[in-house]
């Protein structure tokens, strides 16, 4: 799994690609998001348009993320998971929990 | 032991990487069944969180502790049994990752994934120590040309059985 990360305003965009799943993915995107927190930014946007599997691990992890973030005053949305990742997100009921946007500028305006 | 074809068995060390061996396989069967890729997704992640938990609740991640993967063709339905040499669990205990207390839990949601993509899921302790885990789907699938039966050990390395 590889992540690219950009800004886009005031907003860290997290570019997902590969399969976030156990033992390499899910700790590739925590470390991730840990490494934005300890630079400052706390508003975080996981662009998930690449991303080809995620499993429970993976999962969790963007969970655990969104906690973590949360809890130190920030934000962290969804981009563009695709239509597999969107059902997941569906049939776990994590769509009530994540703010999930399908056009990035969208996305970006709402922090 | 449950009677049927016998397509495939692996035998993959302790490691999470040991998964895509796994995946590898079972999509090129899938595929030659006739399963769709939409299908084969589901499918794939299913049996990846049943390898997942043989590995890191079963096996303890102990690498030189191996999970057993077998595909079956057995009476129209396609069976994947995932085996450990664990100290077993009591599926009843998982909780409802559905629940409101639990949405936020980093984890719990292997089992609800085995559940919502396969037609049929089943543990049972393995003779000599360990886990069975029994996924089922059902057909109908395609004729398939099996050719003679393989076993490939975890380095794809393929012996006639």
């Amino acid at each position: 799994m590889k992540i690219n990360v950009r800004k886009n305003g005031g907003v860290t965009i997290l570019d997902v690609s590969g399969k976030v799943t156990i033992g390499e993915g899910d700790i590739a995107l925590r470390q991730a998001v840990r490494e934005q927190l300890a630079a400052g930014n706390k508003h975080l946007l996981v662009d998930l348009s690449n991303v080809s599997t995620i499993d429970s691990s993976g999962v969790g992890e963007l969970v655990s993320s969104y906690t973590t973030v949360t809890q130190q005053g920030g934000k962290l949305k969804l981009l563009n998971p695709p239509q597999k990742v969107g059902d997941i997100l569906q049939i776990t009921q994590l769509i009530t929990i994540f703010e999930v946007f399908d056009d990035e500028e969208n996305a970006v305006a709402s922090f | 032991m449950e009677p049927g074809q016998l397509l495939f068995h692996l035998a993959i060390d302790s490691r999470f990487e040991s998964i895509e061996v796994v995946q590898v396989v079972l999509c090129d069967v899938l595929e030659r069944f006739g399963v769709e890729e939409d299908g084969r997704h589901w499918i794939d992640i299913a049996v990846r969180e049943a390898v997942a938990n043989a590995i890191k609740h079963g096996n303890r991640e102990e690498p030189a502790k191996k999970v057993e993967v077998d595909l079956l063709l057995s009476g129209g339905e396609l069976v994947i049994r995932v085996m450990d040499r664990g100290a077993g669990f009591d599926p009843a205990l998982a909780g409802d990752p559905l629940a409101p207390a639990n949405l936020h839990k980093s984890s719990g949601r292997g089992l609800f994934f085995m559940r919502k993509f396969m037609d049929g899921v089943d543990f049972a302790p393995r003779p000599g120590g360990g886990m069975v885990v029994t996924l089922r789907k059902k057909g109908p699938f395609s004729q398939i040309n099996l050719g003679s039966k393989s076993e490939l050990s975890e380095h794809g390395e393929e012996r006639a059985v």
